[in-house]
């Protein structure tokens, strides 16, 4: 009982295309994130290595990652609008023929 | 304790509460209570997502953790952005798709089977506990400096802020204080950096001029037949004592006594004494600081300096105002000599002693990992590392408070914009702590009994208005974080054990009502609990808080939305072993004995964080129990799943 949504939403078309992406962009990241895990595991003398501007590897590879997860979620966000938009028109065209 | 403080301390307080009175209309029916009616714009609930996520552990914690471990603190920030990585791309969406209020509807919405909601509803409860504990232990480290009132009164304070916040308005009323208190912490955090680079770096910090840099001595000693002997005949050896594999010896001058570190020189054979502060409890059970009996007056002196900037010290090391990246670059400087402090204890004279220690380390020792997290250490101190890391990465798309904040807004496109606005507040916010962490950490702002208040005492360097405004914030801080907390906790007890599981609601009005009193119940338990846990670092709690979520709740999202094998039973089984393999290992682990006053090498259990044990414990049962329960079924011997 009560179970209702607190707010419904219709059918998505582009959902698959949307787990796809999502799942293969959280590869790439989880993969950089284990690298940098990795990297302090085995050669955590590395992490003192100046990269640039006299900034070590710990500081640009941790700006880095957080860097990257907007940059990915920009990038994912998007191609979803994109998808959706291209599915929600190509779906409006199908209802008028 | 001063006026301006409370002043705007009691503004924050009403506006709070103005908003919570203001929203209680909307907070009528189930969803309005549980879910804002699903109605909340996707860049208010994006802010209100960082004000939610942001905690006292974010802010208070990180900071303090920065302060004294320097990079090691930043590890936390790193792992907590990147949890919503997979809350965006793995998440987001279909949670807001088939959820209603609660994670556990999106959990059980192709199952309904009774045992998912059971299990679901106890995960988000214990989750929700264990995370309100360190922002409750949080509300009481600021109170005491801002309005001068006891850690108990300040978590009770807040308790019942929070109770009259969720009880009037529920999710409504929260997400505005959060959305309000996310957008004022990441306005006064860059406000508090960029004043912290325009001060620059000095090797003698004296806050602006607000309290005098205070020398630690060093005296010279040779080591004789008989024990050590001082150069400076003035003062006296009283004792010497041993903890941690550390000497530390008590001098005597002029009837005061004081505690030093020994150091012993393995080249020449020269033996230094460092001058150390102290804290002692007498045999009579008298207090004292330093020697003398403890008082308002009479407190551990704040610390943290740099001895040498890039190979200077003295007068010509001050930089004066520094960009972002010379800032970082000069305190990572391998010339740079940080002045850290550590503490030790110990019995003499039938007392405790402690004694808080400086320790040196080079600036590119500080900047990166190693001063906490040994990773350079035995294999259980690697393993502890990875764990962790492992644990705050997929920690975040499992904390209940956060997932049921997908449900506030329209839709699923909705749900992934705030993600995404959420991310780049927090991912800010984090680069944010590295300054407020370091600045706290080469200002002589470090309270030694409590790095949490690292980031408020930093900002008191530069005067009472940021002081009070960023205690005020990180105070609002905690309130949003504790609501939402509630809120979750509220929904688990009321929305899936009592209507779901249960089927006692009988209507909409019987749920918010059930809702409004287990806020109150758990409100309650937060106060005692946040008493208890006085003094833990805030984000070490978290850390814990994140490896029962990671275990207890991500593999259950994660093989329902990618495993069409999955099964109700599995995910039972799963969220069951999640949460009782990551509390069992955290209650026999060395932090835990330490807690219990027992030597924590003796800890069954090695590792300090349980994530690499129950989590993938947790994805194992659920395969293995989806694969038997769908092969009995195609047998006939139990129900269809």
């Amino acid at each position: 009982m009560l179970h209702e949504p607190a707010a419904k939403s219709g059918p998505d078309p582009a959902f698959l295309f949307k787990r796809r992406l999502g799942a293969w962009m959280f590869i790439l990241y989880a993969l950089v994130y284990a690298g940098f895990v990795v990297l302090n595991l085995v050669r955590p003398g590395s992490m003192e290595t100046i990269v640039f501007g006299g900034l070590n590897l710990a500081v640009v590879y941790g700006f880095g990652l957080i860097i990257f997860a907007l940059i990915l979620a920009l990038i994912y966000s998007q191609a979803c609008g994109r998808r959706e938009k291209r599915l929600r028109a190509a779906g409006a065209e199908g209802g008028r023929t | 304790m001063n006026v301006l403080s409370i002043a705007l301390f009691v503004l924050f307080v009403a506006f709070v509460l103005g908003i919570s009175f203001y929203f209680a209309g909307r907070a009528k029916s189930a969803s309005g209570y549980y879910a804002a009616g699903g109605r909340i714009h996707w860049g208010i609930n994006g802010i209100a997502f960082a004000g939610d996520y942001l905690s006292a552990a974010s802010f208070l914690g990180i900071c303090g953790m920065i302060a004294t471990a320097g990079y090691d603190g930043f590890l936390y920030s790193i792992g907590y952005l990147a949890g919503w990585i997979v809350a965006l791309f793995i998440v987001a969406e279909p949670l807001k798709r088939l959820g209603k209020y609660t994670f556990t509807d999106a959990l059980d919405a192709n199952y309904n089977h009774r045992g998912i909601k059971l299990m679901a509803a106890i995960s988000t409860l214990l989750v929700s506990v264990c995370y309100l504990i360190p922002q409750m232990v949080g509300a009481g480290v600021l109170v005491t400096p801002l309005l001068g009132l006891p850690h108990a009164v300040g978590v009770v304070l807040v308790g019942l802020i929070v109770i009259t916040i969720v009880a009037t308005a529920g999710m409504t009323s929260t997400t505005y204080v959060q959305f309000i208190k996310g957008a004022l912490l990441l306005i006064f955090s860059l406000v508090l950096v960029a004043v912290v680079l325009t001060r620059g770096l000095s090797t003698k910090p004296d806050q602006g001029g607000r309290v005098p840099f205070r020398t630690y001595q060093t005296l010279a000693a040779t080591e004789a037949a008989g024990g050590l002997v001082l150069e400076d005949g003035s003062w006296q050896i009283a004792a010497v004592r041993e903890a941690k594999g550390l000497r530390f010896v008590k001098l005597l001058r002029d009837g005061r006594e004081s505690w030093w570190k020994a150091e012993k020189d393995a080249t020449t054979g020269a033996v230094k004494l460092l001058e150390s502060q102290f804290t002692a409890k007498l045999a009579d059970g008298t207090q004292t600081v330093n020697g003398a009996p403890a008082s308002k007056e009479n407190q551990l002196a704040t610390v943290g300096n740099m001895e040498a900037i890039a190979g200077k010290t003295g007068d010509e090391a001050a930089t004066g105002s520094l960009n972002p990246f010379k800032f970082l670059s000069t305190i990572g400087d391998p010339r740079s000599r940080i002045k850290l402090w550590k503490n030790a204890s110990f019995d003499d004279n039938g007392g405790r002693v402690t004694v808080y220690y400086p320790v040196f380390a080079a600036g590119n020792k500080v900047l990166r990992p190693g001063q906490r997290f040994k990773v350079e250490g035995t294999a259980t101190d690697r393993i502890d590392f990875l764990s962790l890391m492992l644990a705050l990465f997929l920690g975040t798309a499992a904390l209940p408070h956060i997932l049921i904040r997908y449900y506030t807004v329209p839709s699923p496109a909705a749900a992934r914009k705030s993600t995404i606005v959420a991310i780049a507040a927090i991912g800010f916010f984090y680069i944010l702590t590295l300054f407020m962490g370091l600045g706290a950490m080469t200002n002589g702002t470090v309270n030694l009994l409590d790095d949490n208040m690292s980031a408020p005492l930093l900002a008191r360097s530069f005067g009472t208005f940021l002081f009070s405004m960023i205690s005020a914030i990180a105070f609002a801080t905690v309130l949003g974080t504790v609501s939402g907390l509630i809120i979750a906790a509220s929904g688990a007890v009321a929305h899936d054990l009592l209507d779901r599981y249960a089927k006692i609601i009988k209507n909409d009005k019987q749920k918010v009502a059930a809702g409004k009193v287990v806020a109150f119940a758990v409100g309650a338990l937060a106060i005692v609990l946040g008493i208890l846990f006085k003094g833990v670092n805030v984000t070490f709690l978290v850390g814990l808080a994140f490896a029962v979520a990671a275990s207890a709740n991500l593999p259950s999202i994660v093989m329902m939305l990618f495993w069409k094998r999955t099964t109700a039973r599995g995910i039972t089984a799963s969220i069951f072993v999640g949460v009782t393999s990551s509390i069992g290992l955290i209650l026999f682990s060395p932090t835990m004995f330490e807690l219990y006053g027992k030597d924590p090498l003796t800890a069954p259990f090695p590792l300090k964080n349980p994530g690499i044990v129950s989590i993938p414990l947790s994805f194992l049962t659920l395969i293995v129990v989806s694969l038997l329960s769908r092969a009995k079924a195609a047998k006939g011997t139990a129900p269809a799943v």
